[in-house]
């Protein structure tokens, strides 16, 4: 008897659960508004990205171009792969030779978008940017020099 | 416009007209071809708009947009599609058995045609209207499984020749419950004509009609033609990611089009069969008596009530095919053999006790 019960039982659930799982669908087609696909190339003026999508690394300068990079080579340390180069430059100041920023040279090509070099900054002077068109016709271009000609250091970063 | 409302009046015409420029037998060849070209044009446009059906049902499932890019809304997709696979080079596997391997998409084409002969589509547009309509179509439209046996066996590949074996396990089995849920009706009907089945659902549908027994035979119909089809959660024989593409793995442009075409014209051909034996084939929705509804539905021409009706079925199908997963090999068949027979058989007899009462309409 336990049987027969067990069995119907099962077709019971069975349909429930076929019912549930078509009421899902049902509901996805009923409701066309709730499509997530994006058609990018004719949407691109209107695009906009996530918050938190990770493009490419940043230098951020203000409207004096000065940006509030050390040179300390933090991020250069924190990168797993060799993305990103440091090259430094001794400055006076008040009659002492102090390390600071020369050249941030940021490889593109080699960068996974892990995002580590971004706390590992002491003066939160880098930061993840959410482009994301980064097609080029030549390799060497993605080899980019982040801190703008003739920018320096903003006044009280150490 | 008449018509549109009875095929009779412009089959006959035709008919006239041939008859009086050509000889009896004559007429009889031009006609038949004139039929042959008909379905294959219906053919070929079935496969036009269902594969774009498909894509955009499944894609608006699965919160997608589907095609976009070819005409508005992607329209033309698939014509440039049919002229992809019209371009494509037509492959043959080294050690294919090359005779069998060529036949086997006709002999899938071939039993499609002959299925789709004797159906209804309104009225007066019937090929042929067997006195054994249902007996007819049940035994011809498996024969497709042959075909994919064929290319399975000739293809000389290890997943062709799985998959069309388990598409032939499949159809053994499920034959039974298309068959079987179809003589439920039959049962009230008391013909296997399918005319006369059309025409005793002048003043309400059998699913209607046949209450509970009807629903139920409905609902394994469903099931077990969709299985049928290998579509749907039944497409084992097939199994993407077990057997690349099964039984047509080794096929390529236009064979391989063929294959295509045969899967959803099949499609149509179950889901006109269900129409016609449940939802009245071409008969317009009438409420008892309500002649002012009646009356606007009679408005609406038969031959659109037919598609209308299998769209239906068509799209319950693509909703089964784009929510269900794909069952095992041994789930298939505990389904078929512990369920839907067992089931089916009681419901016969239901159904027979409720015609020997009266106690349907």
């Amino acid at each position: 008897m336990k049987s027969v019960i067990n069995y119907f039982k099962e077709i019971y659930f069975g349909l429930k659960s076929l019912i549930t799982g078509m009421r899902i669908t049902g509901h996805y087609f009923t409701h066309p508004k709730e499509i997530i696909t994006q058609q990018y190339p004719e949407n691109r003026e209107t695009l906009k990205m996530f918050e938190r999508f990770r493009g490419e690394v940043v230098l951020l300068h203000n409207e004096n171009n000065e940006h509030k990079c050390t040179g300390c080579s933090a991020c250069e340390v924190a990168c797993p792969n060799g993305t990103i180069e440091i090259i430094h430059k001794r400055v006076d100041v008040d009659g002492r030779k102090v390390k600071a920023l020369d050249t941030f040279v940021y490889h593109l090509q080699m960068c996974t978008m892990c995002g580590l070099c971004i706390p590992a900054c002491p003066t939160d002077a880098i930061v993840m940017a959410n482009t994301f068109e980064h097609a080029v016709f030549d390799r060497s271009k993605l080899t980019k020099v982040l801190n703008n000609p003739g920018s320096k250091i903003m006044d009280g970063i150490k | 416009m008449k018509w549109l409302y009875d095929f009779s009046y412009l089959t006959r015409a035709i008919h006239e007209g041939l008859s009086t420029r050509f000889e009896p037998g004559t007429v009889v060849i031009l006609e038949m071809v004139l039929v042959g070209i008909t379905f294959m044009l219906l053919f070929a446009l079935l496969g036009l708009v269902l594969v774009y059906a498909e894509r955009k049902v499944s894609a608006v499932i699965q919160q997608r947009l589907g095609p976009m890019r070819v005409g508005k809304w992607g329209t033309a997709q698939t014509l440039a599609d049919v002229i992809k696979l019209l371009l494509k080079e037509p492959l043959i596997n080294k050690d294919a058995d090359k005779f069998l391997f060529n036949l086997a998409p006709f002999v899938i084409m071939i039993a499609a045609f002959m299925a789709i002969a004797a159906l209804p589509f309104a009225k007066g547009l019937h090929a042929i209207d067997f006195d054994i309509g249902i007996l007819y179509v049940a035994a011809v439209s498996s024969l497709g499984v042959i075909g994919i046996l064929l290319a399975g066996w000739s293809s000389n590949n290890k997943y062709s020749l799985i998959g069309a074996m388990r598409s032939g396990a499949q159809i053994i089995s499920y034959e039974l419950s298309v068959a079987l849920s179809l003589l439920t009706i039959v049962v009230l009907t008391g013909s296997l004509q399918l005319s006369i089945i059309v025409e005793s659902q002048a003043n309400g549908w059998w699913i209607f009609k046949g209450h509970i027994p009807a629903m139920i035979a409905f609902v394994i119909f469903l099931i077990a033609s969709t299985a049928e089809t290998n579509r749907g959660p039944f497409d084992l024989a097939e199994a993407e990611s077990e057997l690349t593409a099964g039984f047509h793995t080794e096929y390529s442009g236009l064979k391989f089009a063929f294959f295509f075409l045969a899967e959803f014209a099949n499609m149509f051909i179950v889901a006109g069969i269900g129409a016609t034996v449940f939802l009245g084939g071409w008969m317009p929705f009438h409420i008892g008596s309500w002649e002012g509804f009646n009356a606007i539905m009679d408005f609406i021409p038969p031959i659109v009530w037919f598609f209308g009706k299998v769209g239906f079925m068509i799209f319950m199908m693509m909703w089964f095919r784009w929510t269900f997963p794909r069952l095992r090999i041994d789930q298939l068949l505990t389904l078929e053999w512990k369920y839907l027979l067992p089931i089916n058989l009681m419901n016969i007899v239901l159904m027979a006790f409720l015609s020997l009462m009266g106690w349907h309409f």
